[in-house]
């Protein structure tokens, strides 16, 4: 089918998301994801980013509103393994007692009997996926030992094993250090070449002019979204992140990092003190 | 030496030559292997609270099928299921939390088998439904008892694989078209099946420590689940016989015995667990803070 052989695009078309709390964490939000591209979704923390993405993947009902992927429904799209999502760190039950082997053959239960027997063929793509993402050495490892950057890479790598067309990834820089970032960017990069369509969720705002074809700038509903160089105004920027100027922001989390270090000096000539 | 092996071959063999207490043993070896089973499911997805709502919520559905003259394992199922369905639909469609949930609809369902069981006359004994009576098991139970377990243990070979993924990871199951609304039934029936086993072993108030006890224990001792598995099986089986053993040699309750034994277990891996056990993390921190203090030491 033309489905499974072109890049994929996502519509959002007029999606809002209340949740039982009555609190509104969506509304009228329309965008487009292009085919082919890496595109990035950006907005601070609470914006709803995750809330789009669980509408896209069709694990929560929005109130009103549709999507369709290839121009096709989501739960259609899936059962052909075409989507994968990559969750946001929170979201994983990291004291599970599995391997993460075994997670990245999770991508592959779609394309098995119905007792999951895994077949020569699924063993092959999922040492591939963990070589991909640089894991072979860790497979036998419980899915908790892993470092926060491997838990990612863990995650990307069942979705890489899953063979998707259209990959959603939820944060996958929070909490991760420059190499890391570095690598699953390279991946993304790759992986674009090989016609995937990529949405990545982030407000690490510095990362994605880099890598990024596309900006969806979210706060509640769409603000802006186009290349990432129309999107990336002071202006835009300022309506996103909560009426501050984007320069004040800069300098805040500047001054954020500064704090930080303060506080470590401060407990380090503690620990001095108390050695003394 | 030999009066040992003699005095603990007599405790081994001299019940079995009751044919009532060999029925007792094996019948309650067979509910520990299905409650071990879906032990480690229930740790696993955090269903302890709803197992104990399930196995309150079948007392109507007992009451019921005496009061009928149909078996007693179709009224548990069906109102051990029915209340799953009622928590999940109020939770979906209120914005309380589901404990609370949890909470209204067993005692709601428990207090209105109360309710029944004084009002329909009756040969059913109260005692027996809350605290389990394996002892004096009839042959129409064991029947019941074989059934259902065997059921359950038939539905989670066969799914398996994605009932853990179901546990671990619903959202992935969704994402790759698998249909988690059908794993949720799936689960809550099979709880519901395991229940109606342990009913006439353990009762009511018991069965939820055969529920999540064994595989609380497992999950302390190891990071695998097929381990995990085997773990839990041995320890609920073990301690199901021993139990059984127990409750005859000095004349206690069946239920209490086994739970007893169980609990025991529990501790026991809480404490000495090689990776997760109270020892093993206090020597960790001994360790480590060694380190640091060596690091920062000045050579
Ligand atoms: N399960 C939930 N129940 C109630 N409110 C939620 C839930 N998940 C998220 N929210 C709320 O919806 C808003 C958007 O959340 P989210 O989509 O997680 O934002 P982001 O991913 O951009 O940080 C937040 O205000 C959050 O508190
Ligand atoms: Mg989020």
């Amino acid at each position: 089918m033309t489905m499974t052989a072109s890049s994929l695009d996502i519509t959002v078309d007029d999606i809002s998301v209340t949740y039982s709390n009555a609190k509104l964490a969506l509304y009228n939000a329309s965008c487009m994801v292009m085919p082919g591209t890496i595109t990035a979704l950006v907005g601070p923390n609470g914006s709803g980013k995750s809330t789009l993405f669980k509408s896209i993947m069709g694990f929560l009902q929005p109130s009103q509103g549709k999507i369709r992927v290839g121009g096709f429904p989501v739960q259609k799209v899936q059962k052909r393994q075409l989507m994968a999502y990559v969750p946001q760190s929170d979201e994983v039950d990291w004291n599970f007692p599995v391997s993460v082997f075994e997670v990245v053959m999770m991508g592959r239960y779609g394309y098995m009997n119905i007792f999951r027997t895994p077949r020569q063929k699924d063993r092959r793509i999922v040492m591939e996926s963990l070589e991909r993402v640089g894991l072979v050495d860790f497979r036998n490892h419980q899915i908790g030992e892993l470092s926060g950057g491997q838990k990612k890479r863990a995650f990307l790598a069942r979705a890489l094993a899953q063979e998707g067309k259209v990959i959603l990834l939820d944060e996958p820089f929070t909490g991760v250090d420059v190499k890391t970032e570095k690598r699953i960017i390279d991946l993304l990069l790759q992986l674009k070449q090989e016609g995937h369509t990529i949405l990545v969720s982030t407000h690490d705002l510095a990362s994605v002019s880099t890598f990024c074809d596309r900006t969806i700038l979210l706060n509640q509903t769409i603000l802006a979204s186009g290349t990432t160089q129309e999107v990336f105004t002071e202006d835009n920027l300022t309506m996103a992140f909560g009426g501050l100027p984007i320069s004040s922001l800069r300098q805040m989390t500047g001054q954020m990092t500064g704090q930080s270090s303060h506080i470590v000096n401060r407990q380090t000539s503690q620990n001095a003190e108390v050695e003394a | 030496m030999i009066d040992v092996l003699t005095t603990a071959w007599n405790w081994i063999a001299e019940p079995l030559q009751y044919g009532f207490l060999r029925q007792a043993i094996w019948v309650s070896a067979f509910v520990g292997l299905v409650c071990a089973v879906l032990s480690c499911y229930v740790t696993l997805k955090g269903w302890s609270l709803m197992g104990d709502a399930v196995s309150h919520a079948v007392v109507p559905g007992v009451v019921i099928s005496y009061a009928l003259g149909i078996p007693f394992a179709v009224g548990a199922f069906a109102f051990g299921f029915g209340a799953t369905v009622a928590i999940g639909y109020i939770k979906s469609k209120t914005r309380l939390k589901e404990d609370a949930v949890i909470g209204v609809v067993f005692t709601g369902f428990f207090a209105f088998g109360l309710v029944l069981v004084t009002k329909i006359p009756s040969n059913i004994d109260l005692f027996h439904i809350l605290f389990g009576n394996v002892l004096g098991i009839s042959r129409q139970d064991i029947i019941q008892t074989l059934i259902a377990g065997t059921l359950t243990l038939a539905v989670i070979l066969l799914r398996r694989k994605d009932l853990l993924l179901f546990c671990f990871d619903p959202n992935h199951a969704k994402a790759i078209g698998l249909n988690t609304q059908m794993m949720y039934y799936t689960l809550l029936s099979v709880l519901a099946l395991t229940i109606v086993t342990a009913l006439q072993t353990a009762g009511i108030i018991m069965v939820v420590a055969m529920l999540v006890t064994p595989g609380a224990t497992a999950y302390l001792l190891t990071d695998r689940f097929d381990r995990m598995l085997m773990i839990s099986v041995a320890a609920s089986v073990s301690a199901c016989v021993l139990g059984t053993y127990f409750s005859y040699h000095f004349d206690v309750s069946t239920g209490g015995s086994i739970v007893v034994l169980l609990t025991v277990f529990f501790v026991l891996a809480m404490v000495f667990a090689p990776k997760y056990g109270l020892f093993a993390q206090r020597f960790r921190q001994r360790v480590y803070k060694k380190q640091l203090d060596e690091m920062s030491s000045p050579p």
